[in-house]
């Protein structure tokens, strides 16, 4: 029983993984580029959740509003920072744009703790009264519900973006071959802007999840949670989307069963372990390909 | 022969000299003990910006995990001489082998990887450390951190206690910059930097690619780890917070800053970060968003950095003014290119 709790609460929390996972390879996908700014759009996206859940209350409704302000917020976020600071690097050394890309990370974090109504010290996030259903022995919380819920429907939609409209035809010619796109006459910059809003904005989504689940927002809050999302990524395979959504998933348990069932202090530790150890064994990912260098 | 003779009294000499004139500066004190205080700090950040510059300027490979690095070695020399009373030489030669076999460890199977693969596994590697350390509590303190670190020397003299400090740190920068400059002169520091340049070419040229990035890793985690040993000597005081991903990210603005692949570049940028390090104090949290603005507008306008991979040659310098290049010849030729400059001017006003 305590196993299938666990596994259901680790499932909760890789559902939050997943989705910013996907936002990590999308973008790598497209422009290979390693955003490390994504974690501190969580944060963004979860503040602006925040601010919205504090001055409407808690309803379903305000919650709607919630995620449709930050998912909106965070997009045109993630596209000015695309534009301003990723654009000038793109013909430049895959170096400079991971330097970049941690610029933009230190600059989110550090600007949120300076600016008055966010501030470095942690806020209380207002979430629903907690219910807990019992199935058969195992309490599954409204949270854990909403959550689950929440990041289903938004792969599935991704996955209809993606799979089923022309600007997702767009995104999968461009990951493909970028130079090829633009001679198809794809317009190459309004594609990658467009990666950029739905990662952003998944990553908002997120957030504002994983608020939910753990009650507290702070300028930090992104870190971890944007670098075990990583990690999911590369499990699955960069630049598969299946296979950053099943790479969250997997961090999601294995993370919850450390914690169970081991040491709690060892958690942090066990998605850098699985990073290390799918690097060694298979560094492509589970559903990646295998790319070799021409020259 | 009668080169490399003139080149390595040079150097010694003026390091020495170097020495001195900072070593005075401190005993009459003036210089504050606080600026004596940077300075032995410094010295400690330019050891380990050096060692990362190894493997992010010279081997092209982005590491993360420097501050990981630092923290073994810090905590192997603290507790060798904590629980082992060894010596600091032979502590901080330990804390190296120890980071150097953890780099060893990490370089071995992150082969295959470049780019950002590394970078973030060497994050996280610098992660799991810090995990592992406030796993290990009955060794390391835990989270509470290690204390009772005992310093350099302990002569009840404030200002010859500062000097000895100072001392310890310059005396080990300037072996590892002579060992990474005299690296990088050598034929493995060729192939090390045709790595950098495109490590397929340097395969078929017929560089063991694989070794040379192993070999160019394990020294840099040596490096690093000497760095933290005398870090950890230097403050008396552990904690595992000390060593958190920002601190890598701040030897990577370092690197960034003074040029990838220049020794006297991040020499200089070690430096002055430090400084600008304190300084910028004033602005308190808004330090930070400096850096962060300042990271993201170097590698969009100012990529190269201070240096590029150039070099500012002291022996270069000595040289050119023994041989009366530097002196009356070049002053004067630039004088008279200034004169005719000025007489052309004049004439065209006279027109």
């Amino acid at each position: 029983m305590e196993f299938i709790q666990q596994m259901i609460n680790g499932i909760s929390l890789g559902s939050i993984y997943a989705l910013l996972a996907l936002g990590y390879t999308m973008v790598y996908g497209i422009v290979k580029l390693l955003n490390f700014a994504h974690g501190d759009i969580l944060m963004l996206g979860a503040y602006a959740g925040f601010f919205i859940l504090t001055f409407m209350g808690v309803t379903p409704a305000s919650m709607l509003v919630a995620f449709i302000f930050s998912m909106s917020i965070c997009a045109i976020l993630g596209i000015v920072i695309e534009r301003t600071c990723y654009k000038p690097l793109r013909t430049s050394p895959r170096i400079a744009a991971l330097i970049t890309a941690i610029g933009v990370s230190t600059l989110i974090e550090n600007g949120a703790r300076v600016i008055p109504v966010m501030g470095p010290n942690p806020k209380q996030f207002p979430t629903f009264e907690s219910i807990n259903y019992n199935l058969f022995g195992i309490n599954i919380s409204m949270v854990q519900i909403v959550v689950l819920g929440v990041s289903i429907a938004l792969m599935i939609l991704l996955n209809y973006i993606v799979n089923g409209t022309k600007m997702g035809k767009s995104m999968r010619a461009t990951s493909y071959d970028m130079d090829a796109a633009f001679l198809m006459g794809i317009n190459v910059n309004k594609v990658i802007s467009f990666t950029f809003a739905i990662g952003a904005a998944l990553g908002a989504a997120g957030g504002i999840l994983y608020a939910t689940a753990y009650p507290q927002v702070q300028p930090y809050m992104g870190l971890m949670p944007g670098l075990k999302a990583f990690v999911a990524a590369v499990l699955g395979g960069i630049g598969s989307i299946p296979g950053a959504m099943a790479g969250g998933f997997i961090l999601g348990v294995a993370e919850t069963l450390t914690k169970g069932f081991i040491s709690s202090k060892l958690a942090d530790g066990v998605a850098f372990g699985i990073l290390i150890l799918i690097l060694v064994v298979k560094p492509s990912g589970l559903f990646g390909k295998n790319t070799n260098e021409k020259v | 022969m009668k080169n490399r003779l003139f080149n390595t009294l040079t150097l010694t000499l003026v390091s020495l000299v170097l020495f001195a004139i900072l070593v005075v500066l401190q005993y009459f004190k003036i210089i504050s003990e606080y600026t004596g205080l940077l300075l032995t700090l410094a010295g400690i950040y330019v050891i380990v910006s050096l060692s990362l510059n190894l493997i992010t300027g010279f081997t092209g490979q982005l590491s993360l995990g420097h501050a990981g690095f630092m923290c073994v070695g810090a905590y192997t020399t603290a507790i060798s001489i904590i629980k082992f009373g060894m010596p600091i030489p032979i502590a901080l030669i330990l804390g190296g082998l120890m980071t150097g076999l953890f780099g060893l460890a990490i370089g071995v199977p992150t082969l295959r990887l470049r780019g950002d693969y590394l970078a973030i596994t060497t994050l996280g590697f610098g992660e799991i450390i810090r995990v592992i350390i406030v796993n290990l509590d009955s060794l390391t303190g835990g989270a509470a951190g290690l204390k009772g670190i005992p310093t350099f020397s302990n002569t009840g003299d404030f200002i010859l206690d500062a000097i000895i400090r100072f001392s310890w740190v310059y005396v080990v920068m300037i072996l590892v910059i002579a060992v990474v400059h005299n690296l990088i002169n050598s034929s493995q520091g060729r192939a090390i930097i045709s790595i950098r340049e495109d490590d397929i070419a340097s395969t078929s040229m017929g560089v063991n690619v694989a070794y040379y990035k192993v070999y160019a890793f394990t020294l840099s985690a040596f490096i690093a780890g000497v760095g933290g040993g005398l870090y950890a000597i230097f403050f008396g005081y552990l904690n595992p917070a000390m060593f958190g991903w920002l601190n890598s990210v701040n030897f990577v603005v370092i690197v960034v800053l003074g040029g990838m692949g220049s020794i006297t570049g991040t020499i200089i940028a070690a430096v002055v970060f430090t400084y600008l390090q304190e300084w910028l104090r004033v602005f308190e949290d808004f330090r930070l968003v400096i850096f962060g603005v300042a990271l993201i507008l170097l590698m969009i306008f100012w990529p190269k950095g201070l240096m590029g991979n150039k070099e500012f040659s002291i022996t270069g310098f000595f040289r050119k003014l023994f041989s009366g290049q530097l002196s009356l010849g070049l002053i004067k030729s630039k004088w008279q290119q200034l004169r005719l400059k000025k007489a052309r001017k004049n004439d065209g006003r006279a027109d």
